[in-house]
């Protein structure tokens, strides 16, 4: 019995020994250790259930030598994990609801805050959006890695524009005097000086507002109407370049609109990049101009 | 502007928050529904967060004024649960 399996393994071992870029797609990276993988799994928003992890933890110990390693962009790997070993791990992580990762050309982990659903900063549902963009795109093949990052408001703790595509939750507002007791806490908690008060008239100025909501948030009659909505950055990246992703259009108040913009986003993105080339060098190769027409049009036509 | 019967009133110029924010909870637990605290406290972090955290305890703010000095005067009618 064992002498069949150690064959049959050793076959297994040949025909995948080839083929890194396979087992990368499907979330081995390859070890400095000889025929060991770091088998990075699916995590959507950095999100894991505790049965998800006991299972993880189940297959470290199993499989692997006892840890994990939780990466910069919320996913978890499990290191040690044998070459011939890697279906068994499959089918034992599948029956926790795990699955692999991906690494290599195409879409990655959809990154994301706790956003409104926990934070009381959180202006929108960053995990909803998070599972939609990672259901629509995750593991589509381009011409490069792709990352998507979203964070709920203007702290940015998930720091979107280290992102090829950021989306950052913000408030667009406007006064309601009629509820409005002229404490002037807004104006106060307003950091970049968009609030006047004349009069008992609160006037918001619009292009020096940057919707972090911070008005709406400590107001204590809840004197303004608001509408949730996206800020969204284009071609960040943040390793062997830096750049920060720059926004070309204004504040998208609707969700049909941000899935217009994120298709024509990628879109343009699998239709220019060169092998190997980030959104970044793309754009700045294309043309910005040509970019955000492009993203303008999307945003225009609903 | 109207003024109003009150029922109680606090100092929380002395604490920092969360402490400020416990501090009139605490005290509108000792009110009935209807009653009205007047809470006075500070500039800056407390202004901005502690009116805003009683009206997500569901009670009622009636007026906050600025007393000049580096303080708020805080009004609040207690509501129901």
């Amino acid at each position: 019995m064992i002498s069949v399996r150690r064959s049959s393994s050793q076959e297994r071992r040949i025909d995948m020994a080839t083929d890194y870029a396979a087992l990368k797609k499907g979330g081995f990276m390859r070890q400095k250790q000889k025929n060991c993988f770091s088998l990075r799994l699916r995590v959507v928003g950095g999100n894991v259930t505790a049965g998800q992890l006991a299972k993880i933890a189940e297959v470290a110990d199993e499989f692997g030598d006892g840890h994990v390693h939780l990466t910069s962009r919320q996913s978890i790997e499990i290191p040690f994990i044998k070459l011939d070993q890697i279906e068994e791990v499959k089918a034992a992580l599948g029956e926790g609801g795990v699955e692999p990762g991906v690494c290599g050309p195409r879409v990655r982990t959809v990154t994301a805050c706790q956003g409104s659903a926990i934070c009381p900063s959180g202006c929108i549902d960053t995990y909803s959006l998070a599972k939609e963009l990672d259901d629509r795109y995750f593991a589509r093949e381009l011409p490069h890695k792709f990352k998507f990052g979203i964070t709920g408001c203007q702290n940015n703790c998930l720091k979107s524009e280290e992102n090829d595509l950021g989306i950052k939750g913000g408030i667009r507002v406007s006064w309601r005097e009629s509820d409005c007791i002229g404490c002037g806490v807004c104006e106060k908690a307003c950091r970049t000086g968009a609030i006047t008060i004349t009069d008992g008239k609160v006037s918001v100025t619009a292009d020096k507002c940057n919707f972090c909501g911070r008005c709406v948030k400590s107001c204590p009659t809840d004197a303004w109407d608001q509408e949730n909505g996206y800020i969204v950055s284009f071609g960040g990246l943040f390793g062997n370049h830096i750049a920060k992703g720059e926004p070309v259009i204004p504040f998208i108040a609707d969700h049909d609109t941000l899935m217009r913009v994120c298709d024509a986003a990628i879109q343009f993105f699998d239709d220019n990049a060169l092998p190997g080339e980030r959104f970044k060098f793309t754009i700045d190769r294309v043309g910005r101009e040509s970019f955000k027409n492009t993203i303008m049009e999307a945003y225009n036509n609903g | 502007m109207a003024d109003f019967q009150i029922t109680d009133s606090i100092d929380i110029t002395d604490a920092v928050c969360p402490v400020t924010f416990v501090r009139a909870k605490v005290a509108l637990e000792e009110l009935e529904v209807g009653d009205i605290l007047s809470i006075r406290l500070n500039d800056g972090e407390p202004v901005q967060n502690v009116p805003r955290s009683i009206k997500e305890e569901g009670h009622k703010v009636l007026r906050l004024t600025d007393n000049g000095d580096g303080t708020y005067e805080l009004i609040v009618r207690k509501e129901a649960e």
